[in-house]
Order: structure tokens, then C-alpha cells, then sequence
């Protein structure tokens, strides 16, 4: 079952084309990774995913994106709901300089979703679910700066699942931390992915291998001009037995 | 380079030592807490400081909502249009525009065609006017400097653009804001021609009893007893610049200390 399906999305940047054709099906509650070379336009295709590019002057989508179902640019499209169920954690680790505690609230305090009592329960089921609660329970109080980079991701991801989103989405969000750190995150995509819909961009080849169910391949097409998904299949074929020659060339290091 | 330096260094130690050492001799509780008397050759000058930190405080009032408020706009909301672009260049030419002219126009505005007559309200809103290019400067600026991500990441778990702005952004951008806000007023507080016309009474020994009141204040004052008034002990003059500049600096001490507070706090 297709959490997300797109359909034939073209993105604008002005009059500039970034992605072309992008069509793709994203499986409910597994993890599917877009991998391709740098600047094919992974990042900007993640962000069409909760309209995230909407911010940009200019930014202009054609095609649909339907999350289950309902298209998320038709005009009563509501971006603040939308946004809610799909989060989002960024490259580099990006806590509030506030309390560990006030990053976690921070969602369910501006959705209005939980009281006072209820609130700490969320920051600590949340903590759990990132396998940080152990290391942070006794300094909630703390400031979230003062923690690791691969600390912060994990409060950054937990701060995203704090508001229970349906899918999150993830820009290479292990590009700053070190292999520990990294194959932490890794085991916690996989856990998570029983609950959630997992989007993530990585130009690890081998994390994609390792963590992903799904695995898209972008490419820039023929004319150079802009990205679109050339191949998508399970990670397992994908990194064996590629039907695409420009996958097989990228997935086994000949280039890209 | 250092003699440069000293040229500008010295002659604000002279002023300052020269006030500060024969303007202390004045300094006593009568002066400080007292009603001037004998044509203000005598007594205190207190209805002069309260009415100073009166017209501080009112025209805080009436100029941050709308100075933090504009930088809000500017700097979160506005697109760069041409609307936009002639709001700045009047701010730029605002902030350089000599402050008697303010002063006739709160005279022209408020006093007469808004009938609010020589009052408070009067000289506070044209103050008002007069700082807050400053305070939307110095808060647009600060805001500014709040990385966009936290925007972003604001919008990425469902909060709006207000949320952003009110939880986060704003947070990050208060001790800036305080400062812009303090270094306005203070402007505000030591100037004469705005409020000559405006709110300050020549020689008034009460407190204003009302908003829509006249006050003595304490740069008008210094102006009258140095300049119109024969035979005025040099005491009184000298005390009562010192408790201006005494003002002046309790409050921009307060800015700094208020920003150095956050900054540490501060880790971005």
C-alpha cells in the first residue's frame, strides 16, 4: 500500500526546471531511499514531499502528490496540517537553543495537542522512541546545544515525532555525524519504520543498502537541465541487480 | 590613528568631568526631591526628572508596539517591492532629519490639528516618531540574525509562520531588540527641540496631574536656566545636567548589561 504516490511532478525554480517527470509510488511504513549524484535534485524533490519549497519566490509544481490519496497541492490544500504529518529532519542537527525539554514540546505546543500533564508525557515517550531518555532524563532542564551532533539529531528526529506524524522525511541526516553516531540513526529508522513512513536522501550508498526497504535512483536527465528518477525498485535489486546501466555505473562506484 | 583617537576621547572626558565634577557639588536631597522656587534660582528639580522618565515611559509605549512591530513586518512578511523599498528609504531619511523639524510637526500634528494640545501625549508621540527608526532598525537587524533554519524547522513540525516567529525567532532576537529599543528612548530622553514645542512647560513647580498635562523635563529645562534666565547659579545648571546624563547612563548600562546577559546565553 502507497502512503505517498506521485504523479509526473515537474518543479520550477522560476523559469528554471529542477526536476522533470518524477513519478513514484512510496510504500506505507518502510523506508525508501533517493540516492543519485549530487545536484540531480533529491533534496529539492524531498521537500515537494510536505511543500516545504513553498517558502522559495518563485517555486512552481506541476503534477500531483498524493498523500493517501489527497492531492497536497490542490488549492484547499491546508500546508500547516500537511506539514504536521509529514515532518522533516534537516542535514545538520538544528535543536532551538533551548531546553532539551522545550525542543520536544515545541511541536505539540504550537499544534495545541497536549496539556501540561500530558506534555511530559510526550517529551518522554518521544526521548524513548529516540533512545535518548537515558542520557538526558536527569538535565531536561539542560540547554539542547550542550549534547553531542549525534545526540542532537536523534533530539531533532524525536522532536519531529513528537507531533505523530504519518511520514518523515529526512535530508542526508547522518552527513554530520561520525560512523557511530550514523549507524545509531540507521538502527533508529529501522524501528521506527514500523510506525512511520520513512523518506530518506543519503549519498551513502552503503547506508541506502543497509537501511532501506525501497530505493529510488535520481539522475539528472539528458539534457543536464534537471532531475528525475530513472529506476526504483527494492534496495536488494537495486544494489544487485540494477536494470537501469547508469544505476549499476552510480551503485557500484564506476561514477557519479 | 591614536591621535585621532584622543581627539575625539578628550573633549567628551572634559565635558563629562567638568559636569560631573562641579555638577556632584549640587547634588543634595533637596535638589533631587524638591519643588524649584525663587524663579528656579533655587529648590529642586524634581518635577524636571519626573517628567524626563515619564516621557521615557510613555514614549516606550507608543513607540515599541509599533517599532517591533514593523521590524516584525519588514523582516518576516514584507516581499521586496517597491512598497517596501520606500518604506526603508523614509526610515533611512527619517533618522536623519534634524529633531526641531519633529518637533514642529508634533507641534503642527498633535498639539494643534489632533488637539492634544502642549501635553504628554503630545510630546510622547512626537518622540515616538522620532526613535522609531531606530527601534525598527536595530530589531529588523536583529532579527535578521536568527539563522533561517529555525524558521524552517518551525514550519516543518506543523507550527505556522507566526509560531515561528513568536516562539523562536523572536526569543533569539529580544536582547537585540532591547537594545535598539533603550538606545532609542535614550535619544528620545536627552532631546530638547522635539518637546519644546510639544509637552515642556517653562516653569511649572507640580507634577502633571494628567496625561493631557504639561511637565517640566529635564533637557528643556537645562536650555531655559542656561540660556533665559539672568543670574542663574551655575550650581543649579552643572546638577542639572549631571542628573540628565545620569539618566542617560543608568539606562544605556541597563542596555548593555541586558545584552551581555543573552549573549552568553546565546550559542548559535
Amino acid at each position: 500500500m502507497d502512503k505517498i504516490t506521485v504523479e509526473r511532478l515537474s518543479f520550477f525554480y522560476g523559469a528554471k526546471r529542477a526536476l522533470t517527470d518524477v513519478s513514484i509510488g512510496i510504500p506505507e511504513r518502510q523506508i525508501t531511499a533517493l540516492i543519485g549524484p549530487s545536484g540531480c535534485g533529491k533534496s529539492t524533490f524531498l521537500r515537494c514531499l510536505n511543500r516545504m519549497n513553498d517558502t522559495i519566490r518563485g517555486a512552481r509544481v506541476e503534477g500531483r502528490v498524493l498523500l493517501d490519496g489527497q492531492d497536497i497541492y490542490a488549492a484547499d490544500a491546508d500546508v500547516v496540517a500537511l506539514r504536521s504529518r509529514v515532518g522533516m529532519v534537516f542535514q545538520r542537527p538544528n535543536p532551538f537553543p533551548q531546553t532539551i525539554f522545550d525542543n520536544i514540546a515545541f511541536g505539540p505546543r504550537v499544534l495545541g495537542l497536549a496539556s501540561n500533564g500530558s506534555l511530559a508525557d510526550t517529551v518522554e515517550r518521544s526521548l524513548r522512541d529516540v533512545h535518548l531518555w537515558d542520557e538526558v532524563k536527569d538535565n531536561l532542564k539542560q540547554d539542547a546545544l550542550s549534547l553531542s551532533l549525534g545526540q542532537q539529531q536523534r533530539l531533532c528526529i524525536a522532536r519531529v515525532i513528537a507531533v505523530k506524524p504519518e511520514v518523515i522525511l529526512m535530508d542526508e541526516p547522518c552527513s554530520a555525524l561520525d560512523p557511530i553516531a550514523t549507524l545509531k540513526v540507521e538502527d533508529l529508522m529501522r524501528e521506527l519504520s514500523q510506525n512511520y513512513t520513512i523518506v530518506i536522501v543519503t549519498h551513502n550508498m552503503q547506508q541506502a543498502a543497509r537501511a532501506s526497504d525501497m530505493t529510488a535512483m535520481m539522475m539528472l536527465t539528458d539534457d543536464k537541465k534537471s532531475g528525475t528518477i530513472i529506476e526504483v525498485g527494492p534496495a536488494r535489486r537495486i544494489f544487485t541487480r540494477p536494470s537501469d546501466p547508469r544505476t549499476e555505473g552510480y551503485v557500484t562506484g564506476r561514477y557519479g | 590613528m591614536a591621535l585621532a583617537t584622543l581627539a575625539v576621547v578628550v573633549p567628551i572626558l572634559l565635558v563629562l568631568v567638568t559636569i560631573f565634577v562641579r555638577g556632584y557639588q549640587a547634588i543634595n536631597w533637596e535638589f533631587l526631591t524638591a519643588m524649584p522656587r525663587d524663579g528656579m534660582k533655587a529648590g529642586g528639580i524634581f518635577p524636571a526628572i519626573v517628567g524626563t522618565i515619564i516621557l521615557i515611559f510613555a514614549t516606550g509605549l507608543a513607540a515599541i508596539p509599533v517599532g517591533v512591530g514593523g521590524a516584525i513586518y519588514l523582516s518576516e512578511y514584507a516581499r521586496d517591492n517597491w512598497a517596501t523599498r520606500t518604506i526603508r528609504l523614509a526610515m533611512i531619511n527619517l533618522a536623519g532629519i534634524p529633531s526641531v523639524v519633529y518637533g514642529l510637526f508634533g507641534l503642527g500634528m498633535f498639539v494643534l490639528f489632533l488637539r492634544f494640545g502642549t501635553s504628554i501625549v503630545s510630546g510622547a508621540l512626537t518622540l515616538a516618531i522620532m526613535t522609531l527608526p531606530i527601534i525598527i532598525s536595530t530589531s529588523e537587524e536583529a532579527l535578521r540574525a536568527v539563522p533561517v533554519e529555525f524558521r524552517t524547522v518551525s514550519a516543518s513540525v506543523g507550527g505556522t509562520r507566526w509560531q515561528g516567529i513568536r516562539y523562536v525567532v523572536l526569543p533569539q532576537a529580544l536582547p537585540g531588540i532591547i537594545t535598539g529599543v533603550i538606545l532609542g528612548l535614550l535619544r528620545a530622553a536627552g532631546e530638547t527641540a522635539p518637546i519644546l514645542f510639544t509637552v515642556a512647560a517653562f516653569y511649572l513647580p507640580r507634577l502633571p496631574r494628567s496625561p493631557f498635562d504639561q511637565t517640566m523635563a529635564l533637557p528643556y529645562h537645562l536650555y531655559v536656566i542656561s540660556t533665559q534666565v539672568p543670574g542663574m547659579p551655575p550650581q543649579i545648571q552643572y546638577g542639572t545636567a549631571f542628573v540628565l546624563l545620569l539618566i542617560v547612563l543608568t539606562f544605556s548600562l541597563t542596555a548593555t548589561l541586558i545584552r551581555s546577559f543573552f549573549r552568553r546565553r546565546r550559542q548559535w
